[in-house]
């Protein structure tokens, strides 16, 4: 207890202590040292390839063997038995690998698609999507949007109609992270057309057969371009009379929105973690550049509007972390803050962005050339604000949390 | 599995735990009950009355962090934190809330920190016990932020020293009993040539030579002190000669994190405020919270404040345990003021007409917010601090 103490004593830091945050132990720490070491050597060299190429499956499988992909996930089926919190050191460190494509496919596998097949599936369905999920030998996707519903999960169209044993599936879905190299797909369908949020049930469906080769009814209609995220494959998925049996539905039937609503949490977290952590990446970079760069006789980082930018960057990257931790805190522990995941989420999101914008503007000329990757990054930080729920549906969750 | 619903329950977010809810709950029930009823007529009084801190140094309040032998509460630093942020967030005002901690969060803590014993039985006795009323003197007409800029001279002489100069924006400056005072003890000046000396009200020469009007804090009063040839005795030099500057810096610090942590317990009742407003008030047929702009603004509010918060508590707990914060405490700062201002403004905004008039108490918000970026060091001091931790 630092009760304050007689003398000039109580501005001496502790340096001892150490000022790690207190979710994270001795453990964690180790942790982040081994997996960043990793990702500079193994992922950070490829990424100017990859955002032609796409990341290999072969990344995931190597990060499958050294454990990184089951962190969080009981020993049982692979994983490492971790806390929550690890979900939030792999976030951080993976922004060192430079490619926020190739972090958004892995982020997909570890905290959008294998943890509702942990929390909800048989003990068939983990063996079967959870254990090579966790090893990288198969790649999963999410899929939820579709071309005419994206935030209003509700309004979906696809459907699973029972027939006999076994359910049809119908309709497609658009946006999907890991969709044309994907194995198998967490699918939210429809099996009550009639009903909104009542009718919605979660289905694992195989997307390929042993042999590689796609199932039958189910199509890639295309593969997209976007603005960043080079390194991500994304896909616009069909499904025509997809034949799946009864064992693939995940949890329970007619449930699937509130499987979801619940899933959505965990993932805007790790999300605002991956975007702290990519404002950080960027800052480090841009300092290096404006320690270096001179004008007018001296580095632009010696003149007051560049050192207020840093100043003003840092402080809001710092805000956004510790909002995430002190979040993180309270979901580690049991409670489920809606309303403080969605700010974080809100708040992390936006922040990247605006330092983005920021480095680019330091980085002048060069900011806008491709040679530097911060005009990537800024491609990349943008989906951030739209994808897993846009800021107006977070202003929206958080507003109702008010009651208003 | 089950769902799990977000039931509104939280716990305490450290570094406080179950174990401050007493204190808080104590602190929210004597501000609505002896000064949230008086803030209006203490505004237009322009000062609360003297005895407030009498009250408070009975209730404990001012002993907080200070030990049983001074008359303290042998608590520390998150008891105080409590206090600032319960005050700011049960409905005192910011003239009542710089007043009281000017005294006992701002003022005392030096002597505490770096005074003799005689001195302590002296100022801090009786500062505890809300009988001599104390108030820090840094800031002049000619330099604020840029402390070694100070012209205020203390010259060596027989006993002790002659103190001539002024300090001006001193909070409790023209009640206080006895004021905390930087002054100049070499010819050099700078960081290496400033010491603290305690004077007192009743010393020859020392005068207080304007009461301030100022946009918002109005219950607080705002001195201006003039100094001519006061003679200070040796015995009220406060640390070292010469070695004020740590003392400075030390009281920084704290100043700094008490200011994000009172906008941080602000802020949230303007949102509870504008909340209660927003579904109450109807237009176009429906409570005004209902449409989209205006759940939209208060969402963006509350995120603000609990991003400050999150950020505050964080600077808090390395302060508390003793480690390097600086940088944090900088950063909760900048962030804190403004934050806090644009949300005394948007709540306003949502207030319409009744904001901006004085009864609802939300232009009286805006008004005491808006010092949060200039005072305990500006927005552009907290920049250039943290430009310097980056090496810039």
């Amino acid at each position: 207890m630092a009760t304050a103490t007689d003398g000039s004593s109580v501005i001496k830091p502790d340096h001892a202590a150490g000022r790690k945050h207190f979710i994270f132990s001795q453990e964690h720490e180790d942790l982040r040292e081994s997996m960043q070491s990793w990702v500079q050597k193994e992922l950070w060299p490829h990424r100017n390839e990859w955002e032609d190429t796409y990341w290999p499956t072969s990344a995931m499988q190597r990060a499958g063997e050294l454990g990184y992909l089951g962190l969080c996930f009981p020993e049982e089926y692979g994983g490492q038995g971790g806390d929550y919190f690890y979900s939030l050191v792999r976030a951080e460190c993976m922004s060192y690998s430079g490619s926020g494509g190739t972090n958004m496919g892995f982020a997909v596998q570890t905290d959008m698609v294998l943890p509702p097949i942990h929390l909800l599936g048989t003990e068939e369905q983990k063996k079967v999507y959870l254990e090579p999920g966790l090893k990288g030998e198969k790649v999963g996707s999410l899929g939820i949007t579709e071309p005419g519903a994206g935030s209003d999960v509700a309004a979906i169209r696809t459907t699973a109609l029972l027939d006999g044993d076994e359910y049809v599936i119908n309709g497609s879905k658009t946006f999907i992270t890991n969709g044309p190299r994907a194995d198998f797909i967490v699918l939210v369908c429809k099996t009550d057309p009639e009903e909104r949020h009542a009718g919605i049930t979660l289905f694992v469906v195989d997307l390929r057969d042993e042999n590689g080769e796609l199932v039958p009814g189910f199509t890639v209609s295309a593969e997209l371009e976007k603005m960043g995220m080079h390194a991500s494959d994304t896909g616009e998925l069909a499904f025509d009379d997809v034949r799946v049996p009864a064992s693939a539905v995940l949890g329970e039937v007619g449930k699937g929105f509130y499987h979801i609503a619940w899933e959505l949490q965990g993932e805007r977290l790790v999300a605002a973690a991956g975007c702290h952590a990519g404002a950080e990446r960027m800052i480090e970079k841009t300092l290096e550049y404006a320690k270096e760069r001179e004008a007018f006789g001296r580095p632009i980082g010696k003149f007051q509007a560049i050192r207020h930018k840093f100043a003003e960057m840092a402080t809001k990257t710092e805000a956004a972390k510790q909002f995430t931790y002190s979040t993180a805190w309270r979901f580690g522990n049991g409670e489920y803050p809606v309303r403080e995941i969605t700010m974080a989420k809100l708040y992390a999101s936006r922040i990247c962005c605006e330092v983005a914008d920021d480095c680019v503007q330091i980085l002048g000329g060069y900011g806008y050339m491709k040679e530097y990757e911060i005009e990537r990054a800024y491609r990349d930080a943008r989906l951030n604000r739209i994808g897993a729920g846009s800021d107006e549906v977070m202003l929206d969750v958080i507003g109702r949390s008010y009651g208003l | 599995m089950t769902v799990v619903k977000d039931s509104g329950a939280r716990s305490m977010l450290p570094p406080f735990g179950e174990e401050h809810e007493e204190l808080r709950q104590t602190v929210a029930r004597f501000v609505a009950a002896e000064i949230g009823p008086h803030v209006d007529e203490w505004e237009a009084a322009r000062e609360f009355p003297r005895e407030l801190y009498g009250r408070c140094a009975e209730l404990g309040f001012l002993g907080l962090k200070f030990p049983e032998r001074y008359g303290g509460q042998g608590g520390d630093h998150l008891h105080d934190a409590i206090w600032v942020e319960e005050l700011a967030r049960s409905g005192g005002s910011g003239g009542v809330a710089a007043g009281l901690n000017a005294h006992a969060s701002i003022a005392l803590p030096p002597i505490f920190n770096f005074g003799t014993e005689q001195q302590k039985q002296r100022w801090l006795v009786a500062g505890i016990a809300g009988e001599k009323i104390g108030a820090l003197g840094i800031t002049e007409p000619g330099a604020g932020s840029d402390v070694a800029g100070i012209a205020t001279r203390a010259d060596r002489v027989d006993g002790g020293y002659l103190v001539n100069g002024s300090k001006t924006f001193i909070t409790n400056g023209v009640r206080a009993d006895f004021l905390v005072c930087a002054c100049k003890t070499n010819q050099e000046g700078g960081h290496g040539g400033i010491s603290f000396l305690v004077l007192e009200r009743q010393m020859p020469g020392y005068e207080v030579a304007a009461k301030l009007e100022k946009m918002g804090w109005h219950s607080s009063d705002t001195g201006e002190l003039a100094f001519t040839d006061v003679e200070v005795p040796a015995e009220n030099l406060l640390g070292e000669e010469n070695g004020g500057f740590k003392l400075i810096m030390a009281n920084f610090a704290w100043e700094r994190l008490l200011m994000a942590i009172g906008a941080v317990g602000a802020m949230q009742r303007l949102i509870e405020v504008t909340v209660a407003y927003a579904l109450e008030r109807e237009a176009f047929g429906r409570p005004i919270g209902k449409f989209q702009a205006i759940r939209h603004q208060v969402a963006e509010m509350a995120t603000k404040a609990e991003a400050s918060r999150a950020l505050t508590y964080n600077a808090l707990r390395l302060f508390h345990t003793g480690q390097d914060c600086i940088r944090e405490v900088s950063m909760a700062k900048l962030v804190t003021q403004r934050a806090v201002l644009e949300i005394a403004d948007q709540s306003l905004q949502i207030h319409g007409g009744y904001g901006y008039m004085r009864e609802y108490g939300i232009e009286r918000a805006v008004r005491d917010a808006r010092l949060g970026p200039i005072g305990g060091g500006t927005d552009e001091v907290m920049k250039e601090i943290l430009g310097k931790t980056m090496g810039l």
